[in-house]
């Protein structure tokens, strides 16, 4: 294995194109290291992007934010005005692990290690957030509800890697929060996780809305039904009901150690209630 | 295979060393340089005994690449006690016998002291969740976070 710290995003796609597949990135290694140490991932080149200035800067732009994906936890956790705009991301992204891993971890890293149950990324696909990519045939951009394909795979191309992330402005009377449940208080995988974002007009009625649901299919989802429940109302309790039942119908669990289909498909449904009313909360005070 | 030459600072001390690529920071550490008071438990970043800071940030050493810490500074245990002049930490772990076996200790007290150079008068659910990602499997965790407490009261005087 070789170790390489390019400085610029072409030697980047360089270093990944030439190695074939064999290519793998590191950011903050909280996953990479681990499958490196058990042999699930034998790469020939590592490609350490954090040289990249782009991948490490949290940059006000148009109203929102660029996030390089890089960014650590304990870096965003630090942003106050990131934090104000999306409070719901970054409490999704302080859920990941312990002190030493927010000071590693990234929400680029959480996203490209595609696993069906990672926090952050019901909460970026609540947020409308999109992914820049480099590649070999220069830059594009998707919405991170794209960008994993199935558990453990992405839409990334041989060559390609994630950058950053948009994180978009929002108007006044919008707030987000993002609720996963675990059978314990702190460090465990989510059993389901649910990211909400709303905006109210001036008169309380939801204008915008975006549900993202996690651990309850191959993939984290945008749930557009959920959304449109909310969409025209005053997010009251029947409003919510509605939304709850759309969840529990996109609902595709799996049945394992952490939790049953029907037990998955109950909290889905309970969580996305409770956080919906976070999300509320947050737009009516903003 | 060629190795890596990296040029780092250890414990405020310019330091080099020649490493492979798959090498751990906590790898090199330990089998290179000697610094054996960094412990592996789990080598997966679940227990914490690796602890270190790299650039001030509280780290698993076991989750870093040794290459990666070319040009940054990274700090041990060994860095924690002036000659033979305890760190406050150090000397409160001792008095509340806030130890056992004391294999997670080196990683508790630099994260410990990671939180006191951030927080100087954490409560104590702070010190319980700044310090989640210790593992103490001796169980010692209330007499470790009233060290860490005592400490803290202490430092401020």
């Amino acid at each position: 294995m070789r170790y390489e710290v390019p400085e610029t995003k072409g030697e980047a796609v360089s270093l990944l194109a030439m190695a074939e597949g064999g290519g793998r990135v590191l950011a903050g290694g909280t996953d990479l290291l681990v499958q490196l140490r058990s042999g699930m991932v034998k790469p020939d080149v590592v490609v350490d992007i954090k040289k990249i200035v782009e991948t490490r800067e949290i940059t006000a732009e148009n109203g929102g934010f660029r996030v390089g994906a890089a960014v650590t936890g304990a870096e965003l956790d630090e942003h106050k005005a990131l934090k104000k705009l999306w409070p719901g991301v970054v409490e999704a992204v302080e859920l990941i692990g312990s002190t030493q891993i927010q000071g590693r971890a990234s929400m680029g890293g959480n996203l490209c290690n595609a696993s069906p149950a990672a926090d952050t990324v019901p909460a970026l696909i609540a947020a409308g957030a999109q992914c820049h990519i480099a590649g070999p045939d220069g830059e594009r951009t998707l919405p991170v509800e794209e960008f994993c394909t199935g558990p453990g795979v992405t839409n990334l191309q041989t060559g390609e890697f994630l950058v950053s992330f948009t994180l978009p402005s929002r108007p006044p009377h919008s707030g987000d929060a993002y609720l996963r449940f675990i059978p314990r208080t702190e460090m465990d995988i989510a059993v389901v996780g649910v990211g909400v974002s709303l905006s109210l007009d001036s008169n309380g009625i939801c204008v915008a809305a975006r549900v993202g649901l996690g651990a309850v299919a191959a993939t984290a989802l945008l749930v557009a039904e959920a959304a449109d429940a909310l969409i025209g109302t005053s997010v009251d309790e029947g409003a919510i009901e509605n939304m709850i039942s759309a969840i529990r119908s996109a609902c595709r669990p799996i049945d394992d150690k952490r939790g049953t289909i029907v037990y998955r498909t109950q909290v889905s449904g309970v969580l996305a209630g409770r956080a919906c009313r976070i999300a509320l909360q947050r737009a009516e005070q903003s | 295979m060629t190795r890596e030459h990296i040029t780092t600072t250890i414990n405020g001390d310019p330091v080099e060393f020649l490493c492979d690529a798959e090498q751990t920071l906590l790898d090199v550490l330990r089998d290179e340089l000697r610094l054996t008071g960094s412990k592996e438990g789990c080598a997966s970043g679940d227990c914490g005994a690796c602890s270190v800071t790299l650039d001030g940030r509280l780290v698993c050493a076991c989750l870093v690449l040794a290459a990666e810490v070319e040009g940054h500074e990274v700090t041990t245990i060994e860095g924690m006690a002036v000659g033979d002049q305890l760190h406050p930490l150090q000397q409160k772990f001792l008095d509340h016998a806030a130890l056992q076996c004391g294999v997670c200790t080196p990683g508790f007290l630099v994260a410990a002291k990671a939180l006191l150079d951030r927080n100087s008068n954490p409560t104590e659910t702070e010190v319980r969740f700044w310090l989640a990602g210790n593992l103490c499997r001796c169980t010692g965790y209330d007499k470790i976070v009233r060290a860490v407490l005592d400490t803290a009261a202490e430092m401020r005087g």
